[in-house]
């Protein structure tokens, strides 16, 4: 039987897993919660001191670090949920409505 | 001996007919004896009756019903004839056994109206002598035996041996006192 | 040479278990199937198994924790009867679409109410479609024979699904009989280690296991599962040819008892096959061609193969131990009905429930069904099809 991991809806059963059976670990990064978002996060990065205070209360582990800084949003994952603009101490993050003009 | 003996046992829960219907379904297949033992199931109540049955063929067995007209009854607690018609459905050749310290005609008013074979055996008392305690089917278990002539006595009698062996390998000393009341039931059965 | 031994049909089960040595026995206790987990757990204290036995607080733990060891790539069994069964429902179709060869002993009784312990088919009946394969037995010998072979059906690769092997509950599982015992390494070799491809606790492929199923994927899902029904049919012929040439007993999708040459013929599930039989012995000394036609697979039910069994004869009683309440019979006799369906010139055929919370069924009442078979066919009249065998009724004025 098919142990296919990466699988999309013009999938036919023949390729199927049984009962849906998932045969490798790690690859929740391949399903984009992203476009479930209504509200988009705007990190403006000049008022940004680095404090990560926004990092750990991110749900969806969508606030990269590298080298002790923060990065820009991962927005394939970002559901949108501000829980990170009303964490941050010096109001760097704002949300703006998806799809509005402001996000170009 | 037809080709396959039916017996039916009428006894109360806690009496052990159920286990004698099933040692005698032991010993007639160590004799190389297709066999069925089984009970009629229901809520399990001590001293209510009960029934087992026995099926012995030397053909291979298939029909999977009670018992209706069997060769052989046996009662194993004669307060049953009160209530229970345990001759119903009897062979006219075939024969009950009873466990009464009477004989076959002190008990034959009680059988309302059986005019065939009676049998009786005071498995009560054998098993107080030999045993020490009521437990009546051993001494039924081996009326049964020398009334229907399912096997030689001598047979059952090593047969007998070698499954109480097995059985009370932790309690030797009971070995010879059950011997004994099987030995003297196949003497005293009339 | 094989082991000549007198063995209820419970303690066969519990030898067949024995000598298959699972990694897992989950259970709990319900009359008439107790015997077996019971005797089971003494093979365990005496040192005869090294199962893990774990005893629960319900058949729906039972099944749940089949589920888990199951997944966890263990070879897993139970045993269970009547409301037992019923208590497991939700949790046979986990099995059954999570592809779970979980093997089941049940040991059929009527379900509840009026509350009854005796044998009927209603319990297995309520889970024919819940995607396990079901396998019936006519005998303790069948439920031996049948356990054994049911492990090596269910973990075929193309199969993978959880199978029960059934017996009448107190008529075969309490009544001693005699039985030929396979030895116990031809047994192991039988049945072979479990080495199931992907398993919970395969460290080098991690896996999840029972997702949440959208309606985008849930129909491809038991579509597959349905392959694997499909392909338990030749993978039980296969199995059933290894078991002959291992014991020289021969099992096929159903048996045939004088069926070649009959007119009129019974379809029947169980213990009651034998009974018929001996009815069938009788009735051809009188010269009536009466056959039987008894089931041993019904899920999947080889509809094809009953259909070209049954369609020379001119009568049928199907007999069903448990009744569907559908007005038109039970369920075998829905399932033997479209199997006929499109046959030419189709038997006329008669459903009959019957022996439900363990009445007596004897070979009288056998005859009989044949009598209305042969009233039937001589006044070529089917008249009412949905009956009730061996009920008092009053006469209706």
């Amino acid at each position: 039987m098919s142990e296919k991991t990466s699988i999309n809806e013009t999938i036919a059963w023949q390729d199927i897993t049984p009962g849906g059976n998932i045969y490798s670990s790690g690859n929740s990064i391949n399903f984009h919660t992203g476009d479930w978002r209504t509200n988009r996060p705007i990190l403006a990065l000049e008022k940004c001191s680095h404090c990560l205070l926004c990092v750990p209360v991110c749900p969806d582990s969508s606030i990269p670090i590298k080298d002790g800084k923060r990065q820009d949003f991962d927005y394939d994952h970002c559901k949108g949920c501000g829980i990170c603009a009303k964490a941050c101490p010096l109001n760097c993050i704002s949300m703006i409505p998806e799809g509005s003009k402001e996000v170009e | 001996m037809p080709k396959t003996t039916e017996i039916r046992w009428h006894g109360r829960g806690g009496q052990g007919a159920k286990t004698a219907s099933l040692l005698l379904a032991d010993v007639a297949f160590n004799t190389g004896k297709y066999v069925q033992g089984f009970p009629e199931y229901g809520p399990e109540r001590m001293g209510a009756p009960i029934t087992a049955y026995n099926r012995i063929s030397d053909k291979k067995i298939r029909v999977h019903s009670n018992i209706y007209d069997p060769n052989f009854v046996v009662v194993v607690d004669e307060t049953l004839l009160e209530s229970i018609p345990v001759t119903k459905g009897l062979k006219p050749d075939g024969t009950v056994i009873i466990n009464t310290p009477k004989s076959p005609e002190e008990i034959r008013p009680q059988l309302k109206g059986w005019s065939g074979i009676i049998k009786t055996i005071d498995a009560r008392k054998i098993s107080e002598e030999a045993l020490g305690r009521n437990f009546p089917n051993t001494p039924m278990l081996a009326a049964v035996v020398k009334v229907s002539g399912i096997m030689d006595d001598k047979e059952f009698i090593s047969q007998m041996k070698h499954s109480f062996e097995h059985k009370f390998a932790s309690k030797p000393e009971v070995i010879s006192g059950n011997m004994n009341a099987l030995e003297r039931s196949l003497k005293e059965v009339r | 040479m094989s082991i000549r031994e007198r063995l209820s049909g419970n303690e066969a089960i519990a030898t067949a278990m024995k000598q298959i040595n699972p990694d897992v026995v989950a259970a709990f206790p319900i009359t008439p199937s107790t015997e077996i987990p019971q005797y089971f757990s003494k093979y365990i204290a005496d040192g005869l198994v090294d199962t893990e036995f774990v005893p629960v607080e319900s058949e729906h733990s039972a099944m749940s924790a089949c589920v888990g060891s199951e997944s966890a790539g263990a070879r897993t069994m139970t045993a269970t009867s009547s409301c037992g069964l019923a208590l497991m429902h939700e949790i046979l179709y986990i099995a059954a679409s999570n592809r779970l060869p979980i093997t089941l002993a049940v040991v059929n009784r009527a379900l509840s109410g009026p509350i009854n312990i005796n044998a009927d088919h209603s319990d297995s009946m309520g889970s024919r479609d819940a995607g396990w394969i079901q396998i019936y037995s006519e005998s303790n010998q069948e439920a031996y024979d049948n356990f054994i072979q049911a492990v090596r059906i269910a973990e075929h690769k193309d199969v993978r699904l959880p199978i029960m092997v059934c017996q009448d509950g107190f008529i075969t599982s309490h009544a001693v009989e005699n039985i030929e015992l396979i030895e116990d390494d031809k047994v192991k070799e039988f049945v072979g280690e479990y080495n199931p491809k992907n398993y919970l606790l395969n460290n080098k492929q991690p896996m999840s296991i029972g997702p949440y199923d959208t309606p985008a994927y849930y129909m491809e899902h038991k579509r597959l599962q349905a392959e694997g029904m499909k392909n338990a049919k030749d993978v039980l012929l296969k199995v059933a040819k290894e078991f002959e040439n291992m014991t020289g007993r021969k099992y096929d999708l159903f048996e045939t008892y004088k069926l070649e040459d009959a007119d009129t013929a019974i379809v029947v599930i169980n213990s009651t096959a034998g009974t018929a039989k001996d009815a069938i012995d009788r009735l051809r000394k009188e010269g009536k061609k009466a056959g039987l036609l008894k089931i041993r697979l019904f899920r999947p039910f080889p509809a094809e193969e009953i259909a070209e069994a049954l369609k020379h004869l001119k009568a049928i009683a199907v007999m069903d131990r448990c009744d569907s309440f559908s007005n038109q019979g039970g369920p075998l006799g829905a399932d033997i009905k479209s199997a006929l369906y499109g046959t030419e010139n189709a038997p006329k055929l008669i459903n009959y429930v019957y022996g439900i919370g363990g009445r007596d069924v004897r070979v009288e009442n056998i005859i009989e069904v044949y009598d209305s078979l042969y009233e039937i066919i001589e006044t070529g009249k089917t008249g009412e099809t949905y009956r009730y065998l061996s009920v008092r009724e009053r006469e209706v004025e």
